[in-house]
């Protein structure tokens, strides 16, 4: 009989290679997707505890502002109101996105608009190299620059929201930088022609035309830096003072859902209330990554149907 | 440009009692999601001669030549229905192990695709995956492919270096000699001069004329001069159809088809 | 005031803050290197901490960053590699892609801190590995995965369709093609984004701090026996690496030398990422341009 023949009605040790091969890859991406599923199931599984087990009120979890769960009420509900963190976390997020979007806008416009050259050869690699600080050395920096300038400044310790704030701002500028820059390079050119040859200056095609048209991108560079702020925990745990209490002003000490959690994991007993209820606080993180990753998602979809 | 009836076909019969086949297709159809690319394509090849496959853009010819060695399965959504008998069995079939039928029926591309490797391992690359370790094999293997592909005494003293450092033409017959030496049945060619220059191309038209003693060779071009100088039959492929099939001498003289007519006459396409 | 003048002043604040981003970063790094250059020394380098007095090193952290690192690599790369070659090979068009793709989009932005408490709840306390170097490189390939496979799959994607067409005719199966073919074009891009990840990996914290842990138990560097629990290799014991050990410091220690321990150990964390970037840039380059010249 025909050898060729025979040959092709055999299995060749190609497509075994090739089974083996894609079983192999697909068991990798199936691990991540799970890794993916029990985070969710683990720390929802935890956090929850706190409503069913420990039959805590949820909307007294997100409104009362006393975070003393060793301590019962009058009426023994421990008293477990995450006020003060969710406050806290929003504060230095929103804050630290406000300082930084006009420094990573007004970079990534000297950048693309301005002067490429320069950006290419100086600013491009300042922006790596400030990602590729590690947050524990900001940390550093905000505990022995940051907080005794606010001190001396202000008055008080210096810990507080406003520190929390400046050591942020630098963190997530990287971030914000590079992708609105991605966001300003996206912009046809015969934008920006067209209005420099109605006679507009080159201001004003910038804040007319190109931002305009880049606004979608730069709204989601400025969301993925307020995750980034959101979730940050170790350099702002370093200089925010870790006190769980509703922050009356910039510069006294406060506490975010992650410092509280990265100071208090540790000192307490597992499945008891007080660990239940920090487990809650990293249960509102998660969810809160992913509602600023739908977020994120609902800017693109909208940008993308303009 | 007018349009031309898809049921007005010639397609020559070819006695199997004095011709022997490499590869017949029977009713070819190929499908890219609802949309059917190629209608129904019958089509002997006949052992040891060159098959040209002519037509416009668009007319499926190129689609045709990839569904003869399955490369067509590697697009998503890409379906291909009929039977394609080679050595007595259909290929189009799940029953065939696809890889081991493919070092059978080679394929060298439009463009000039070698490896990131030297030339040297553009050559034996295949053949050592495929279990040939001893160096004398390799390095024999290596000479006659780049002879058979003309390309030997240009590169002979520079095997070590990459094959991406030559020139388009160069490149391309490295692509041949590479296909070569997995000692194919039926080579299958996708406008392979297309992307070269007069003095290159008539090179591996030499190189083809050459080949054919020992290969069966199929091969798509746009070049009508090319199909008529190299080819024994030629196809015309029109919409998705084959209108025409013939020796090429007819085809290229005294054509049964008035769309092949006009198309080889320059008309259209 | 005028359009023209208008331009000018834009112009000119848009210079100054690209101005002030550039002072920034001299001014971190200036800070740094300065308060902490001085106080590195070898001895500081390869003696370890002290907890209540001065003088203390960063010998066994050093270690045990550069191991946790080892070890999470040896760990996420092979996966990294097997999911990214999965999405540009294999992924069909269909929602089950866009669910894995957004499972990892998911991953990625999750903070680390959450991982490294799942890390904690999975592999410190369910799993019995305790507070240790294994925890703490497992939590480290779940911080380090998404952006390592979305990196594999990225440079996968450079190299053309044409060269896995050229594998494939020649009978070689799509699986053999890609780790034989188009992996080893595609390794400049690929090796840049690994030596990126582990950068990132070196300096990071919060996933450590409950997996690795925060205590690094004086190691004998004359056993180098895996299984004995003073062997630096143990991967059972817990490790406190550098990044943990300037948070540790800063939050709670209560050495008279703390700030000077903690800049010294700054700076060497600082010159180590930058090693990681530079090598990463330069390494890139040099492997692109010698696999594409003659």
């Amino acid at each position: 009989m025909d050898p060729i023949k025979e040959a092709m009605l055999h299995r060749s040790r190609s497509a075994k290679l090739e089974r083996r091969g894609r079983l192999l890859s697909l068991a990798c991406i199936s691990l991540i997707v799970l890794v993916v599923l029990a985070i969710f199931i683990f720390v929802a599984s935890r956090g929850l505890a706190t409503f069913f087990t420990n039959k805590v009120n949820l909307i007294s979890f997100l409104s009362k502002s006393t975070w003393a769960p060793a301590v019962k009420d009058a009426h023994g509900v421990p008293q477990v109101g995450a006020l003060p963190m969710i406050v806290g976390s929003f504060g230095v997020t929103f804050l630290s996105a406000v300082v930084a979007t006009p420094f990573a806008v007004g970079a990534a416009i000297f950048m693309t608009e301005i002067s490429p050259n320069l950006g290419k050869r100086i600013l491009q690699p300042v922006i790596e190299l400030l990602v590729g600080i590690p947050s524990v050395v900001y940390g550093f920096i905000g505990l022995s620059v940051i907080v005794p300038v606010i001190r001396t400044v202000f008055g008080g310790t210096g810990f507080g929201i406003l520190a929390g704030t400046f050591v942020l701002f630098v963190m997530i500028l990287p971030t914000v930088t590079s992708m609105t820059v991605d966001a300003l390079k996206a912009v046809p050119r015969h934008y920006r022609e067209a209005s420099l040859a109605l006679g507009g200056t080159r201001w004003q095609t910038i804040s007319r035309v190109v931002l305009r048209a880049a606004m979608p991108g730069i709204l989601t560079g400025i969301v993925f830096g307020m995750a980034r702020a959101f979730g940050e925990a170790l350099a702002v745990q370093m200089v925010i003072g870790n006190a769980a209490l509703l922050p009356k002003d910039l510069i006294s000490p406060a506490s975010t859902l992650t410092s509280v959690l990265t100071s208090g994991i540790g000192n307490t007993v597992m499945g008891s209330l007080e660990n239940n209820a920090l487990w809650s606080l990293a249960l509102l993180l998660l969810l809160m990554s992913l509602a600023f990753n739908l977020l994120i998602r609902w800017i693109g979809k909208k940008g993308e149907m303009k | 440009m007018q349009n031309y009836s898809l049921d007005d076909t010639y397609i020559k019969d070819l006695d199997p009692q004095t011709h022997e086949f490499a590869i017949t297709t029977k009713d070819l159809r190929v499908f890219y999601g609802d949309k059917e690319a190629v209608h129904g394509v019958s089509l002997p090849f006949e052992r040891y001669k060159i098959t040209a496959l002519i037509g416009a853009s668009g007319s499926g010819k190129s689609t045709f030549l990839r569904s003869l060695n399955r490369m067509n399965d590697n697009i998503e959504g890409s379906q291909v229905t009929g039977e394609i008998m080679y050595r007595g069995v259909d290929i189009n079939s799940d029953a065939i192990d696809v890889y081991e039928m493919r070092k059978h029926i080679g394929m060298v591309f439009q463009r000039p695709n070698p490896f990131a490797k030297s030339i040297y391992d553009n050559i034996t690359f295949a053949p050592r995956r495929f279990g040939e370790k001893r160096k004398a094999v390799l390095d024999e293997l290596v000479e006659t492919s780049l002879k058979q592909a003309a390309l030997w005494d240009q590169v002979k003293d520079n095997l070590y270096q990459s094959g991406l450092s030559l020139s388009g033409g160069q490149q391309q017959r490295l692509c041949i000699a590479r296909a070569i030496a997995m000692k194919p049945d039926v080579l299958l060619m996708d406008e392979p001069a297309s992307a070269l220059d007069p003095i290159s191309t008539s090179t591996v038209e030499d190189t083809l004329m050459a080949l054919k003693d020992q290969y069966t060779i199929i091969i798509v071009t746009h070049n009508m001069q090319q199909a008529a100088r190299i080819s024994d039959y030629t196809a015309f492929f029109y919409s998705g159809q084959a209108l025409e099939f013939d020796e090429t001498r007819k085809i290229f003289t005294r054509p049964k088809i008035k769309a092949t007519d006009d198309y080889v006459s320059g008309h259209f396409g | 005031m005028s359009a023209k003048s208008i331009d000018k002043l834009m112009t000119g604040m848009l210079y100054l803050i690209a101005g002030v981003i550039v002072l920034l970063l001299a001014g971190l790094l200036g800070y740094i290197l300065v308060q902490g250059l001085p106080h590195v020394s070898w001895h500081f380098l390869t003696s370890p901490a002290k907890s209540f007095e001065a003088g203390g090193g960063i010998g066994i952290q050093l270690f045990n960053s550069f191991y946790l690192l080892v070890l999470s690599m040896l760990i996420s790369v092979p996966l990294a590699l097997g999911a990214g070659i999965y999405l540009a090979e294999y992924a069909k068009k269909n929602w089950v892609t866009d669910v894995v793709r957004t499972a990892i989009e998911i991953l990625s932005s999750l903070p680390s801190v959450v991982v490294g408490l799942f890390g904690f709840l999975v592999f410190v306390l369910q799993f019995k590995f305790g507070f240790s170097i294994l925890s703490g490189a497992l939590a480290l390939t779940m911080f380090n995965l998404p952006l390592l496979t979305r990196n594999v799959e990225d440079s996968l994607r450079q190299v053309g369709f044409t060269q896995r067409e050229a594998g494939l005719a020649l009978g070689l199966s799509r699986w053999e093609t890609v780790v034989h073919v188009v992996i080893p074009e595609a390794l400049p891009g690929i090796l840049t984004g690994m030596i990126l990840g582990a950068g990132r990996v070196f300096g990071e914290a919060a996933a450590l701090i409950y997996t690795a842990g925060q205590s690094a138990p004086a190691l004998n560097f004359g056993d180098w026996n895996p299984l004995h629990i003073a062997s630096p290799l143990n991967p059972f014991r817990p490790a406190e690496t550098l990044a943990v050990h300037i948070w540790k410091i800063n939050s709670e220690g209560i050495q008279p030398d703390a700030a000077a321990v903690s800049a010294g150990a700054s700076a060497v964390l600082i010159i180590a990422v930058l090693a990681f970037n530079l090598l990463a840039r330069w390494g890139g380059n040099r492997l692109y341009k010698r696999m594409t010249a003659g």
